[in-house]
């Protein structure tokens, strides 16, 4: 299949920062005992990270695990690889009680960059970003939709919603990073 | 007259003139001047009109208590009403208009209300009720309505943007004073995290004008040195035009940052709406000075003493060339000193005090200033201004002693601390008899979730005045802020100061003392509500004991300003009419925002487009395209039908069901829930959920399925579909997506959290298209890759493949009636295959529709839909569903609720057909009529239409209805009026209007 699609074809803002549909994404929802040492190893089989602590996530290029909750990690690979990873959890994981599902497609992926990216957050989630950092992820909302997002690196994020809502995110990012709205703070 | 100085006015830069207009007039100021310093500078004293009795008002003060200099602000999509003028700085341009009269400010028919104000006293409105009914409708309300009001409502559309930021501090100091910068100051050495927010545009508050000394130097050095101190610090962060508006439970606390207000020109937001999180609050916002309750006290160019003296030191503008000042303390003496100063003349300070002033006294005695104790004001003359003052006795009646001319009066009637944001959140006071001030009872602050208080007042909010003395409270506060973060408070050194000697403040609540009523009637307590000490004193002689009814019945306090100048005067009052002392009076409540916020800061991001999130499935550009007449569903956008050309609704509907019926219609049913439920409990938890038996549904099968909640009403319904041995995929309605994700969740995490199951919301993952009539099956066989013929992929049978070259799911299910088809494909192929489907459906005329047509459809087969046949209080055997209902298992969701007498009732309406005699449309919504009238003299009924549609197919008016005894009334007729005036015959039918033995979708 070669006509897919992203919600946004890639459409990008210059504001006080830098806001970019960021294209399709291999993201596997997965339920299960996260202690396990059986889950631990068939997670980073497939993403090649360690499973990280609470609030925590590892990201290695197209690929890594984000805490979600107790139970629930995010699993992240190559869009075109992700029912192969599925497969291959469900192989690892026989007999077990697990769930790992595909939801690659349920998802719109933005990066929000520059030296004003986490202030543009700030005013949208409530969050702290002052302290906010590499490694971590926060699932929570955004305005007025669920999100969760991490940094990548010091001035980068990454932001994830439902694919729905892609038009919606976009759109209150832009806001956010409107010309002139520096806070200043961080 | 008031006029520029030509010195001082620390705030102006004189080398940059600002051209602005006040009711279109242009007039000249500085940059830094206020509107109202601009406007007294080209002596404008008269700023607009006051509520009621439309008098002429000036600015009475210099910040954010100011209660009548009130302006209509910009024009257009930045217009802006009851913008106060003591707070707006100017820009070039900046257009201003006085509010509350008509033709024009100089000239006001309303003003005929001050004439009659004898007729209009406390409680006036309230009192219109009593008079003959048709007095209200016919001479009360309108003039009510005409006279009444403040700003203008805008018209346009806001011009401006708005924002939010999220906010997180150890310590947060509301006010930038010296109080609140010495706080911060300890509080950060001491290795806190904190936020200083000042509402004004400059730090330092009353100390830069009312000076003094600190270490030896004028105290706007120390001032400098510590808010440069603070601006090196890593752990502080300094917000100047930033007022703390509220202060809620668990240390939440709005910060209302003005950004573009001063410089609208600049791009980017106008207003920042700080929601904040802080471990302590400190609130360090000063105090705001009482006026003197004597007759003619609201004729512009009487002002607050501080802020004649704010308006010479920080504007270089004078109120007036002869300043009389009236006063019951020490501090005004500051003013005739300052007027003094600037070389204006002071003909006499009116001490109400017997004893007289302090120290402040002698000096004044010393620049030659006559100073007359134990006098008071018993009347000021003059209309649009000051003509002069009628001097009496403070312990009289208002015999007048003395006639002295003046343009000008200050007053001052004592300080009270602002314990707003203390008081938001539950802090209490307690009467400080010595000072006659309500302050902050430290023993009894706001509580947060672990018992121990979360705001501590420092400084003149805290009852304490003296510069000095306040700077070791506030040292204070910020030790004990950090102490409760559990941080060891660091010492930090104090200034040296000298404390001023002064003379106690003599309470006075009424000037003369024994004031008859005619001056009382004249002594305004409430400028911007007209409330008069006469006003308060009627309502206490009416029976009004309760502050907060006198408050209400008064209007007293009740306008923008909440009373920020006339509560403890007026509650004074009240307590000596109803003889009592204050503290027994109490106050009212003080309540959020300090003082009035934008509606647009409230709303922040949320305008526009992004008003709202509007969903979109991944086919809605070809839809939007399409002609697409929206329909919101949840929050979806999804097609309600298609137009073409100069096509209808109803013609576009009517064509995409024929089309669909006869050959092959398209459905975008992308925005169906779909819950995928795995784990070898999936069964058993799915047997609970649903009424009918889902854990012996055989992999690759289908089963329509019925969700109640457990008191047994409908709720949800939709296709389950068993995809392996562990796994279910549960569709749901559009609507109860999210929510029935969220009712397994809860029973999974709240009642069977030992059961094997998850669960997971992948309605966003697939893009789902309905493939469906006659040619369907042909045009997936073009498609090929999949077998879908009646042999390999039954009725209600599902599987998986590639059609095409799509990765599909395919369940052959039908909500139509119609051989019919569901492709699911991941979201990110949908658009693909939705042309893919028009391409291969070109030669069967393949035509999208849209959700009326899905609607319509199934109402000709009589299928219910969730929301038409259902509303909360509908159970499935209302509907005709028993067989949706298992009678083997033990127990689901809704089961013994619907055992209950009255579930069990036959007498409850049933679900049938309706078939109007005529063919006509039954009105959306029509009641079935029965005999008689019931106790409230309404007609009986007997039913009512829960969905009705013209149908195409049939030609004719199709309708199903809840009627008494329906089932059983087969051919009967019953009666539905419409809203006009026709009534309805419909005969009572089977629902299922089309094709009932179910042959087309079976082939």
């Amino acid at each position: 299949m070669s006509d897919v699609r992203s919600a946004l074809a890639g459409a990008s803002f210059e504001g006080i920062a830098r806001v970019a549909e960021a294209g399709l994404r291999g993201m596997i929802s997965f339920r299960g005992d996260l202690s396990a040492s059986k889950v631990k190893s068939a997670l980073k089989a497939v993403s090649g990270v360690e499973m990280p602590g609470q609030r925590g996530c590892v990201v290695n290029g197209a690929r890594g695990l984000a805490w979600m909750s107790p139970d629930e990690a995010l699993v992240m690979v190559p869009h075109a690889e992700a029912e192969d990873a599925v497969s291959q959890l469900n192989k690892a994981l026989k007999g077990q009680h697990f769930m790992a599902e595909n939801v690659s497609d349920a998802r719109a992926v933005f990066t929000v960059s520059g030296r004003h990216a986490r202030e543009v957050i700030a005013k949208l989630a409530p969050v702290d970003m002052a302290g906010f950092g590499p490694g971590e992820i926060r699932r929570t909302r955004i305005a007025q939709v669920a999100a969760a997002f991490w940094m990548d690196e010091a001035d980068a994020l990454t932001v994830v919603c439902f694919r729905s809502g892609a038009e919606y995110m976009f759109g209150t990012l832009k806001m956010a990073a409107q010309p002139g709205s520096e806070v200043g703070v961080y | 007259m008031s006029t520029r100085l030509t010195q001082g006015g620390r705030r102006i830069d004189r080398n940059k003139p600002v051209t602005f207009s006040f009711n279109g007039t242009r007039l000249k100021g500085f940059e830094g001047d206020t509107l109202a310093s601009a406007l007294l500078a080209n002596d404008q004293m008269m700023m607009g009109r006051s509520f009621k009795y439309h008098r002429p008002r000036g600015v009475v003060a210099s910040g954010a208590e100011e209660p009548n200099a009130l302006m209509n602000m910009g024009e257009g999509g930045k217009f802006e009403p009851n913008q106060r003028a003591t707070t707006t700085e100017i820009f070039d341009g900046l257009a201003a208009k006085s509010q509350n009269h008509w033709p024009n400010l100089e000239f006001d028919i309303g003003v005929v209300n001050n004439a009659f104000a004898r007729f209009l006293p406390a409680g006036f409105y309230y009192k219109t009720f009593l008079f003959p009914r048709f007095a209200w409708k016919h001479i009360y309300e309108p003039f009510i309505r005409q006279s009444a009001g403040l700003g203008q409502a805008p018209k346009a559309r806001d011009a401006d943007t708005y924002e939010h930021f999220y906010f997180f501090a150890d310590v947060a100091v509301i006010g930038g004073g010296l109080a609140g910068l010495q706080a911060a100051k300890t509080a950060a050495l001491s290795g806190a995290k904190v936020l200083l927010m000042e509402q004004d545009p400059h730090w330092g508050g009353r100390s830069m004008v009312d000076g003094g000394e600190l270490d030896g130097k004028p105290v706007a050095e120390y001032i400098a040195a510590l808010v440069a101190e603070l601006e090196g610090m890593e752990n502080v962060t300094l917000r100047s035009r930033m007022m703390g508006a509220g202060v809620y439970d668990h240390g939440y606390l709005l910060g209302y940052e003005r950004l573009r207000d001063h410089a609208p020109a600049l791009v980017g937001p106008r207003h920042r709406l700080w929601k904040i999180r802080a471990k302590q609050i400190i609130t360090a916002t000063g105090a705001i000075e009482r006026p003197l309750s004597f007759a003619g006290n609201d004729i512009p160019g009487v002002m607050l003493a501080g802020a004649l003296r704010d308006y010479i030191a920080d504007y270089g503008v004078s109120a007036g060339d002869r300043v009389v000042v009236v006063t019951n303390n020490d501090d005004a003496y500051k003013t005739a000193l300052a007027v003094k100063a600037a070389g204006l003349d002071v003909p006499v300070i009116l001490d109400a005090r017997a004893d007289g002033g302090g120290a402040a006294a002698e000096a004044a005695r010393a620049a030659g200033i006559r100073v007359e104790n134990g006098k008071a004001i018993a009347k000021v003359t003059g209309g649009k201004r000051v003509k002069s003052v009628k001097i009496c006795a403070q312990a009289g009646e208002g015999g007048v002693l003395e006639e002295i001319a003046c343009d000008a009066v200050a007053m001052s009637g004592g300080w009270s601390p602002v314990v707003h944001l203390w008081s938001h959140c539950g802090g209490k006071l307690l009467w400080d008899e010595e000072h006659a001030m309500f302050r902050p009872d430290e023993t009894r602050p706001p509580l947060g979730a672990d018992g121990a208080g979360f705001v501590i007042p420092a400084g003149a909010a805290n009852g304490v005045m003296d510069m000095g003395v306040g700077l070791t409270d506030a040292d204070h506060a910020g030790r004990r802020a950090v102490e409760a973060l559990g941080l060891v408070a660091k010492t930090v050194r104090l200034p040296d100061f000298e404390q001023a000697a002064e003379a106690p403040l003599q309470p006075v609540w009424m000037m003369p003392q024994g004031a008859g009523p005619k001056l009382r009637m004249k002594a305004w307590l409430d400028y911007q509500n007209d409330v008069k000490v006469s006003d308060v004193q009627l309502a206490a002689r009416e029976g009004y004991e309760s502050v907060e009814h006198t408050k209400r019945y008064t209007t007293l306090g009740m306008a923008t300003d909440q009373g920020k100048l006339s509560n403890i005067n007026g509650l004074a009052v009240l307590s000596e009419t109803l003889g009592q002392a204050i503290p027994e009076t109490g106050t009212t409540t003080f309540r959020p925002p300090y003082t009035p916020i934008s509606i647009g800061s409230i709303a922040g991001e949320a305008r526009g487009e992004v008003f709202q999130p509007v969903r979109r499935t991944p086919m809605y550009d070809w839809h939007a395209a399409n002609g697409a007449h929206w329909e919101p569903v949840g929050q979806w956008r999804r097609a309600y039908a298609y137009l073409r050309g100069d096509e209808s609704v109803h013609e576009a509907v009517n064509r995409e069901i024929l089309a669909t019926r006869e050959s092959l219609g398209l459905l975008d049913a992308s925005t169906l829930g779909k819950l995928i439920v795995k784990g070898p409990d999936a069964g058993k938890f799915l047997d609970m959920l649903y009424t009918n038996m889902m854990s012996t549904l055989k992999p690759g099968k289908c089963r329509y399925g019925l969700m109640c909640s457990e008191n047994g009403f409908l709720s949800d319904d939709g296709v389950v579909v068993r995809l392996d041995e562990e796994t279910f995929l549960c569709h749901t309605t559009t609507g109860g997506a999210e929510r029935i994700h969220g009712h397994m969740e809860e029973w999974l995490q709240t009642e069977w959290w030992d059961w094997k199951v998850y669960v997971t919301n992948a309605t966003e993952q697939w893009a789902q298209i309905g493939v469906v009539g006659p040619n369907s099956r042909k045009v997936l066989e073009k498609l090929g890759g999949v077998d879908v013929s009646k042999e390999a992929l039954g009725f209600m049978e599902y599987t998986a493949g590639k059609l095409g070259g799509f990765d599909a799911r395919i369940f052959r299910i039908s909500f139509a009636g119609e051989l019919s088809y569901e492709i699911a494909v991941p979201a990110s192929q949908g658009r693909a295959l939705w042309d893919a489907l028009f391409e291969a459906g070109a030669e069967f005329n393949a035509t999208a529709y849209g959700t009326e047509a899905m609607h319509v459809m199934r109402a000709e087969k009589g299928f219910i839909m969730i929301g038409d046949e259902t509303d909360g209080t509908i159970i499935p055997q209302d509907l005709g569903l028993s067989w949706a209902i298992s009678k083997k298992k033990e127990d689901f969701l809704g089961k013994r609720a619907q055992a209950r007498e009255f579930m069990a009732n036959p007498e409850r309406w049933q679900l049938v057909g309706l078939e109007t005699v005529d063919g006509s449309v039954i009105p959306d919504g029509a009641y079935a009529v029965a005999e008689g009238h019931n106790a409230n003299g309404q007609r009986n009924v007997e039913g009512r239409v829960t969905s009705t549609y013209y149908s195409p197919t049939l030609g004719k008016g199709i309708a199903m209805g809840l009627i008494h005894k329906g089932p059983e009334r087969m051919g009967e007729t019953v009666d539905f009026p419409g809203t006009d005036g026709k009534t309805y015959t419909a005969k009572i039918v089977s629902a299922v209007f089309y094709d009932p033995e179910g042959e087309k979708q079976n082939v």
